[in-house]
């Protein structure tokens, strides 16, 4: 076996975090489905050692200098992106994104062959998305670095999950025991699932309140409660979820128009009052305002969704340094 | 001429009859030529001796649903790939679907599959030409000079056919020329995006779900369809518990209207799928363990009345994909015998209701003399060890595609040699 000396911590100045929170134990972030709630519980709390980093005027942590990581996201998402690039290079890791055309490409001969390419290149952890379900894991078995889902499908998309339940955490103080109201279109998000995983492995009581047409079948088995009626589903929530409607793929087919949609399942000031009263108003955007969400709501005191976007950062921070700083370890035990 | 052999020692199983005793069979050129209870006669002059040791003798198997990638795509499966691997099953025929390249929809190509079969395979192949041509569910293909030209049945393969009005014509006109339709049942509109079996384990993996009535919509309207015309109708595949229902009412009503399973769905269920394995997606999809249970269960009194092994060849580059791009479909010659021999080693199915499922009834459905231990048929037989354990593995597999859904599975029920036209065309032990 070679022995590769181990790598040298940092110095513990320019904000480094002491003490270590300790190891994670997965290779690959693929999905909530893969963690207990201890796993859970240490990256949200990893997470919340890195707001601090992102609020100062100095916001480089040089944890993982010289460290690669590829962003590849052969499904189209600024935010994400975004948060995916700044998380990376406050950890001092150098990062490049490869945002990938469908059209340019046939689609699964893309997904194979560009594993192999980049895995070549040396990486040290890819962040995936995909517009199938499964395409990440399937992804992480070609590749011999760290793979992070940034959302597969409609399967997972497991650090919004984590995002979401670090933002509850600092409203609420706890996830056990809480009520969480997650509305809209269940049956294409992904969000939806990792966020009932997620709860449901922390004790929160979570509900789903669709449309029938967007609940898909069995999902009594992810979510404690399913409603179809927005003023049962939201009574006594502590916390009220929306999700996105993709409107073009939905409107005629899965509901009959957008205005019906918004009348009897858009969050209005109504609709919210049957809410507990200090209930936070939550949404994974990007949002359309006038379809889920009445935009008085979105941008009013109880929505909580530009702090959502604030705490993506920190978790991707987390679980960047949860995979690297494994590798870390990993290489210094083996060798 | 071939030398006549004596197949002697053996435990005769006809399921055409419901034989099964201890016996020998005679074969004369290239036929049954005697079938004998007890000890062997006397052997004509210059006769081979095969000493059975006991194992079952029983007809080759008839496989009603199988692909191969020729012509159009040899690199999944020849005919000869195909063939070798059919006669280590213990498949001495098989129904070759159309949905080759070009489709098998004119005369041309049903007289070339069937010159191509005769001169290089070792088993049996016979087309099934397309019902639409083109398989696009617009224009009845030529049924009658397709049936002169040789193809033994009209489907559209993989393709289920939309309009109602088209299917009526269809019906109506092959019965003009008694011939099989045989429809694979699955609404377009209904399944939609979905790639797995529509329940809590699609939901979960975020796959988009098949709903049951995909499938019983169309098998539905095919019966009414096929009762009120009259034709010969066989549902190629059923894969729920709501279908096998509505296949038993409708065998209360009418005797020329049936229905096959694939092997797959008498085998296995959605689980399996596990984590998006791609091998195991397949159409109609595994559904839950209920719908398998139910499968086996109208397999068991009646109410499916063919296997088959919907032997279907993908290479990597459409099954290494994400779950919901891949190809569906698994190859399943080599294992589709010893598969089905589990139904009778669990005690669910008896013996003979599995193998006349495998054997004559799908001859009789497509109109061959063969499926049967009967004096005068072609001489197209096995030797099985019922109880020989053995393992799938990846190496061993002839098929030129490795998409099975049971590598690594431990199987009870050997094929020890097959014989086409009284010519060994497999021997184990070689």
């Amino acid at each position: 076996m070679a022995r590769r000396a181990p790598r040298s911590r940092p110095p513990a100045e320019n904000g480094a975090l002491a003490p270590s929170p300790p190891p994670f134990g997965h290779k690959h972030l693929l999905g909530i489905g893969q963690l207990n709630p201890a796993e859970i519980t240490n990256l949200i709390d990893r997470a919340e050692r890195m707001i601090e980093v992102s609020r100062r005027p100095d916001k480089r942590l040089d944890t993982h200098l010289g460290r690669t990581q590829i962003n590849l996201f052969f499904e189209p998402s600024t935010r994400t992106q975004a948060s995916f690039e700044i998380a990376g290079l406050r950890l001092g890791i150098d990062v490049t994104s490869m945002p990938i055309r469908a059209s340019s490409v046939t689609k699964g001969e893309t997904l194979i062959d560009t594993a192999a390419t980049l895995n070549a290149m040396q990486p040290d952890v890819i962040v995936v998305r995909h517009q199938a379900a499964g395409a990440v894991e399937l992804l992480s078995q070609k590749v011999g670095c760290s793979v992070i889902n940034a959302g597969d499908g409609a399967h997972e998309h497991p650090t919004q999950a984590l995002l979401d339940a670090l933002t509850i955490r600092r409203h609420k103080g706890r996830l056990n025991g809480l009520t969480v109201a997650i509305c809209g279109d269940i049956a294409n998000s992904r969000v939806a699932r990792s966020n009932l995983l997620l709860l449901g492995a922390m004790q929160a009581r979570t509900r789903v309140v669709a449309p029938l047409t967007l609940l898909p079948k069995g999902i009594e088995t992810l979510a404690t409660e399913v409603f179809t009626d927005m003023r049962a589903g939201l009574k006594g929530a502590d916390v009220v979820m929306m999700l996105r409607l993709q409107t073009e793929r939905a409107a005629g087919k899965l509901i009959p128009s957008v205005r019906e949609f918004y009348r009897f399942y858009g969050l209005d000031e109504e609709k919210l009052g049957w809410a507990k009263p200090d209930a936070i108003v939550m949404h994974p955007g990007p949002m359309n305002r006038g379809v889920e969400i009445d935009p008085l709501i979105a941008d009013g005191p109880r929505s909580v969704i530009e702090e959502q976007v604030e705490m993506g950062v920190a978790v991707r921070m987390a679980v960047l340094d949860a995979l690297l700083s494994r590798q870390d370890d990993g290489a210094a035990a083996d060798g | 001429m071939d030398r006549p052999i004596v197949i002697e020692n053996s435990r005769l199983v006809d399921p055409a009859t419901g034989r099964d005793e201890p016996g020998a069979l005679i074969v004369e050129n290239k036929r049954i030529a005697g079938i004998v209870s007890g000890a062997a006669p006397g052997a004509p002059q210059g006769a081979e001796r095969i000493d059975a040791k006991g194992l079952m003798l029983c007809p080759g198997l008839v496989d009603l649903r199988v692909f191969t990638g020729e012509p159009g795509h040899e690199y999944r499966e020849t005919l000869t790939s195909a063939a070798d691997a059919a006669a280590a099953g213990g498949v001495t025929t098989f129904l070759l679907m159309p949905d080759t390249e070009p489709v098998i929809d004119e005369t041309a190509l049903v007289d070339y599959v069937i010159r191509r079969a005769r001169d290089i395979s070792k088993i049996r192949i016979y087309p099934a030409a397309a019902i639409s041509k083109g398989l696009r569910g617009e224009e009845i293909a030529e049924f009658g000079l397709l049936k002169e030209a040789g193809a033994r049945a009209f489907t559209d393969g993989r393709a289920s056919i939309a309009s109602a009005g088209l299917f009526r014509a269809a019906l109506t006109y092959a019965k003009n020329f008694d011939m099989p339709v045989i429809h694979h049942v699955a609404d377009a509109s209904l399944t939609g995006d979905g790639v797995m079996n529509a329940g809590a384990f699609a939901t979960i993996r975020g796959l988009k779900g098949i709903p049951i009535v995909a499938e019983t919509v169309p098998l539905d309207r095919d019966l009414q369809l096929a009762m009120a015309t009259g034709a010969r109708y066989h549902a190629a595949q059923i894969s729920t518990a709501a279908s096998a229902e509505i296949m038993r009412r409708a065998l209360t009503a009418s005797d020329r209207v049936s229905c096959g399973v694939s092997i797959n769905n008498l085998a296995l269920n959605e689980n399996d799928i596990g984590s998006y394995r791609t091998f195991f997606k397949l159409a109609p999809p595994l559904r839950h363990e209920d719908d398998r249970r139910a499968m086996v269960e109208a397999l068991a009194d009646g109410t499916i009345s063919t296997i088959h092994s919907a032997h279907d060849p993908q290479d990597s580059e459409t099954k290494r994909r994400p779950f919901a791009e891949a190809a569906d479909g698994a190859i399943g010659l080599e294992t589709l015998l010893a598969v089905a021999l589990r139904l009778h080693h669990s005690g669910e199915v008896p013996l003979m209701t599995i193998l006349k499922a495998l054997t004559c009834a799908p001859a009789d459905l497509i109109g061959l003399a063969a499926g049967r231990l009967r004096k005068g048929d072609k001489a197209d037989l096995i030797l099985l060890d019922l109880d020989a354990p053995w393992v799938v593995t990846e190496a061993a597999i002839r098929s030129r595609s490795r998409n099975t859904c049971f590598e690594g599975a431990r199987l009870t029920g050997k094929v020890m040699r097959t014989f086409v036209s009284g010519r060994t065309v497999y021997d184990a032990a070689s």
